[in-house]
């Protein structure tokens, strides 16, 4: 077999979802960037002064949101304008990248009636969801 | 010319790492969570230490052909004044990343099966979710226990990688029913041998169990779980060793994101640290990547086994309390 042969090549949905991915996490990276050096810089205000979190970052999650009044879930949304907060945009985005990836496969399946690899994808995008909602593991504070 | 810069370059990395490793700065910080003399740092101090710490540990992980994750959450827990919980969480963020940032290229030279991933990924990263929070739970109430069974669990992929020998190109004489109907099996171009592997499952039904257990580890403790994904893809399903560790890398990024969100939604990512932590290790990778074309990576991967096994007793003897080792 020859290394172009058709046979060789990857399917269409992993063509389109390779391409997905690879858009998505440059875009991630340079949020990234960007709004770390916002926080460092002190453009946007911090919520938890940088001063403050050596004596605090050595504590359980419990006692750092305690201490330091920072809401858990998606409470980060509100706080935005926060300079330390304004990076979770960046980890958030990297974090649903998967979720958007799995719709490019759910589509390709359908189109093909695969519908055990459908049915995978579905329930995958439904674990990925649930566990991004903030239902599970996000109380206790 | 290159290569003898890139040789010296490897070089002062370990020395780099050694020192690191055995700085009295560390230790102290590893003995006294909030000791007086570690807030009275500015804040930038343990960030920065941070930084080149990650960036020697993404060379040593991609000469050893380990993932971040699994160096960065038993040694930053060990020799930083961080609380294990934000080590966790970051360790996830920095093991999904990496492996983000892999995942086209394996899945474009079609090394990374998607097929392979998908039934996989949805038994790991359900189970990862429950890991996750089992961990937060454990950690809530002594962290004592995460950081013992976290020692426990590092000196066993020490030996696992110490005794384990992959084989290049598993034989599959009969493929089982599940593998079949899952459509398990594919072909590659391998560039090195010039021809193409045509390969199939076995024990797939064992092997989608196992990712069970895999997954649960990767949500308790924080570790990308490629030590564990490539052993069972590549011995146990008979998978090729190539396509096993592409799959492996692309099926942390499915993994690793549903415990990533457990840990960020509870509040365990820490941005001045994190940032610091990802950007550091994706540094040290490329450049480890090009350092592999000098150095002797079987050295490396001894020396990184030795690192674990210390990193190991030393997370076993915080936790159990013993004092052995400082």
């Amino acid at each position: 077999m020859d290394k172009n042969d058709q046979a060789l090549k990857p399917s269409e949905e992993q063509i389109i979802y390779a391409n997905l991915l690879l858009i998505g996490v440059l875009v991630g990276l340079v949020l990234m960037a960007i709004t770390y050096f916002i926080y460092l810089t002190g453009i946007f205000p911090a919520h938890v002064d940088m001063n403050f979190l050596p004596s605090v970052w050595g504590k359980n999650v419990n006692e750092y949101l305690h201490l330091t009044n920072t809401p858990h879930g998606w409470g980060w949304l509100n706080l935005l304008l926060k300079g330390d907060f304004l990076n979770y945009l960046g980890f958030a985005f990297l974090a649903l990248l998967t979720v958007v990836c799995y719709f490019v496969l759910v589509r390709g399946y359908f189109r093909e009636k695969n519908w055990i690899y459908l049915t995978i994808a579905i329930l995958e995008i439904v674990v990925l969801t649930v566990a991004a909602s903030g239902i599970l593991g996000s109380g206790g504070h | 010319m290159l290569n003898t810069l890139l040789s010296v370059i490897g070089r002062r990395l370990f020395l780099l790492m050694a020192i690191i490793m055995t700085s009295p700065v560390l230790t102290f910080a590893s003995e006294t969570m909030v000791d007086p003399a570690i807030e009275a740092k500015p804040w930038w101090f343990w960030p920065l230490v941070l930084f080149f710490f990650c960036l020697v540990l993404g060379v040593l992980a991609v000469m050893a052909g380990v993932g971040g994750g699994v160096l960065y959450v038993p040694l930053v827990s060990g020799f930083f004044p961080f609380h294990i919980d934000f080590v966790r969480g970051i360790g996830l963020m920095v093991a999904l990343a990496g492996a983000l940032a892999a995942g086209p290229g394996l899945l474009r030279r079609n090394l990374a099966n998607l097929r392979l991933a998908l039934p996989v990924a949805l038994i790991a990263s359900t189970c990862s979710i429950i890991g996750a929070m089992l961990g937060l739970y454990l950690s809530a109430l002594n962290p004592d226990i995460i950081q013992a069974c976290l020692g426990g669990t590092i000196i066993g992929i020490a030996v696992l990688l110490l005794l384990s020998k992959n084989t290049e190109k598993p034989v599959v004489t009969k493929q089982d029913a599940i593998g079949l109907a899952l459509g398990l099996q594919g072909i590659y171009w391998d560039d090195g041998a010039r021809e193409s592997v045509e390969w199939k499952t076995h024990r797939t039904l064992l092997g989608l169990f196992s990712f069970i257990i895999i997954g649960l580890l990767a949500g308790l403790f924080g570790l990308g779980a490629g030590w564990a994904n490539v052993p069972v893809f590549n011995l146990l399903m008979g998978v090729p060793l190539k396509v096993s560790v592409a799959t492996s890398k692309f099926l942390l990024s499915i993994t690793d994101t549903s415990a990533a969100w457990i840990y960020l939604n509870r509040g365990c990512v820490i941005p001045l640290i994190a940032i610091p932590s990802i950007v550091g290790l994706m540094l040290g990778s490329f450049l480890g990547v090009r350092i592999l074309a000098v150095a002797k990576p079987k050295m490396i991967r001894y020396m990184v086994i030795g690192v674990l096994f210390f990193a190991g007793f030393k997370a076993l003897d915080k936790g159990l309390g013993l004092g052995l080792m400082g």
